[in-house]
């Protein structure tokens, strides 16, 4: 049985004391290694419509009338960290609106709400990973992390992926935000990975005279290359 | 020579597109405000026709765009309610969880194309995937099948249980663990049961408080931590 890469140098700690959240959330035991098995080496490809419903690619389409702000189509692939493209895989998002405004009951920050715009979509990955979604270029927004802290504008990204082993959460940023390099959750990534989260404004995404189009290529887990080594063989 | 302004790109930077970066893609966490895009009504009842998953009061109506539940029939097997609270390291409700099972159905066999145990029947009304975001209280609840067993490595069987993942606010990262069911057959015997050291085993092993009724909580942190996994 050949189970699935761990972590590389990119992954964030759990325990971010400028995070502060993570300070009595983040366990303090180290995980535990354990041999890979059928429950980690599996996951619930081709049932995606079946579990989250039918594709929400442009989230500028979902209510009377477009959203307000600036329309930008997200593109790119999903990949195995052997570059080999991950087929059929659903990925979710959500994310504030133009304002920086969540559609949220909790979300009291008093910028406007947009009527036209939720927020959320999915969409499965074609034969060769491609994703694209049609969105507005959500807006920064403060939080209660410390005084006067600001998250850069970001899309919040859900993965599954082929198997429990690869299920991916994360965000993606825009570039050229200086808000980037002093937000705690950020740079709960090393550099130079974090850049690994900055997406690229892409001419050929882009659409003439309707929407600037940014690229971000999503890698997931790929098989490890060294098999865990189980202490009961029967030799 | 000059380039057709049409023809012209940026210079390249250092991001997600750089060559000299490519890696797996790092986690961070899912935020406070996930419930309008993740968890779906249903998507917690792996058995029936229920709303349970969702928390569809903290958006308006017309902005809940997430999936309903839509069982095409009864899967097989004995039907269980899972239930449990996730706490903070201070013994407080975390009421900004998600919670995701991943498990085979009553027959021991995952739906899933790296399962190909043709041997063992898939059951048309299971997948195995559910996700539950926590009430105020912190409490997630499933309803699902009791799993089947599964090998492990070599030639024995796992004992039941399901694959959990946890995420919420200030968790930057997955947590990956498992539920257990007290009494099980085949608990003592476990491959990853066995990796856990005994005086924490019982983190991850329900109890039974009544008939199909199984629950255990969560603890992110402190003296009764749940054990979790590295995958």
């Amino acid at each position: 049985m050949i189970g699935y890469a761990k972590d590389d140098a990119g992954a964030p700690p759990l325990l971010v004391p400028d995070y502060r959240s993570t300070v009595i959330r983040a366990p303090q035991h180290p995980p535990i290694a354990i041999p890979p098995t059928l429950t980690e080496t599996t996951g619930p490809g081709g049932c995606w419509d079946r579990l989250m419903g039918s594709a929400l690619a442009d989230l500028t389409k979902q209510h009377e009338a477009e959203p307000l702000g600036q329309r930008v189509i997200v593109a790119g692939r999903v990949l195995n960290e052997q570059g080999r493209a991950v087929p059929d895989t659903v990925m979710e998002i959500w994310q504030a609106n133009a304002a920086g405004r969540y559609i949220h009951a909790k979300d009291q920050w008093d910028a406007p709400h947009d009527p036209n715009f939720t927020g959320a979509g999915r969409v499965v990955t074609d034969a060769e990973g491609r994703y694209r979604f049609v969105t507005v270029r959500p807006g920064a927004y403060p939080w209660g992390n410390h005084r006067n802290a600001w998250r850069p504008a970001h899309i919040h990204l859900s993965l599954l992926g082929p198997a429990f082993a690869t299920r991916l959460v994360t965000q993606l940023y825009f570039p050229d935000d200086p808000l980037i390099e002093i937000d705690p959750i950020a740079n709960a990534v090393p550099m130079p990975y974090r850049q690994r989260l900055v997406a690229r404004l892409d001419m050929d995404v882009t659409e003439p005279n309707w929407a600037l189009g940014y690229r971000f290529d999503v890698v997931l887990k790929g098989r490890d290359q060294t098999p865990f080594e189980e202490d009961d063989h029967d030799h | 020579m000059t380039i057709d302004p049409a023809d012209r790109r940026p210079e390249a930077r250092p991001d997600n597109q750089d060559p000299a970066l490519f890696g797996q893609t790092p986690s961070q966490t899912v935020g406070p405000f996930f419930h309008y895009g993740l968890p779906w009504k249903g998507g917690a009842d792996l058995v029936g026709r229920s709303d349970m998953g969702a928390r569809p009061e903290l958006m308006p109506e017309a902005h809940y765009v997430l999936n309903l539940s839509s069982p095409s029939g009864t899967p097989g097997g004995e039907v269980i309610e899972l239930t449990g609270r996730v706490l903070d390291g201070q013994g407080a409700a975390v009421p900004d969880a998600m919670i995701e099972i991943w498990q085979a159905n009553a027959a021991g066999r995952y739906r899933s194309m790296d399962d190909a145990r043709d041997d063992v029947p898939l059951d048309p009304h299971f997948v195995g995937f559910g996700r539950a975001a926590t009430d105020e209280d912190g409490r997630y609840r499933f309803r699902t099948i009791m799993p089947g067993r599964v090998p492990g490595p070599g030639n024995g069987l796992q004992a039941p249980h399901l694959a959990v993942s946890i995420f919420a606010r200030g968790l930057l990262k997955r947590l990956a663990t498992r539920i257990y069911f007290d009494g099980a057959e085949g608990n003592d015997t476990d491959p990853v049961l066995g990796c856990v050291p005994a005086d924490r085993r019982a983190t991850l092993i329900a109890r039974r408080d009544a008939a199909g009724v199984w629950s255990l909580d969560i603890v992110l942190q402190g003296a009764h931590e749940t054990a979790m996994f590295d995958l």
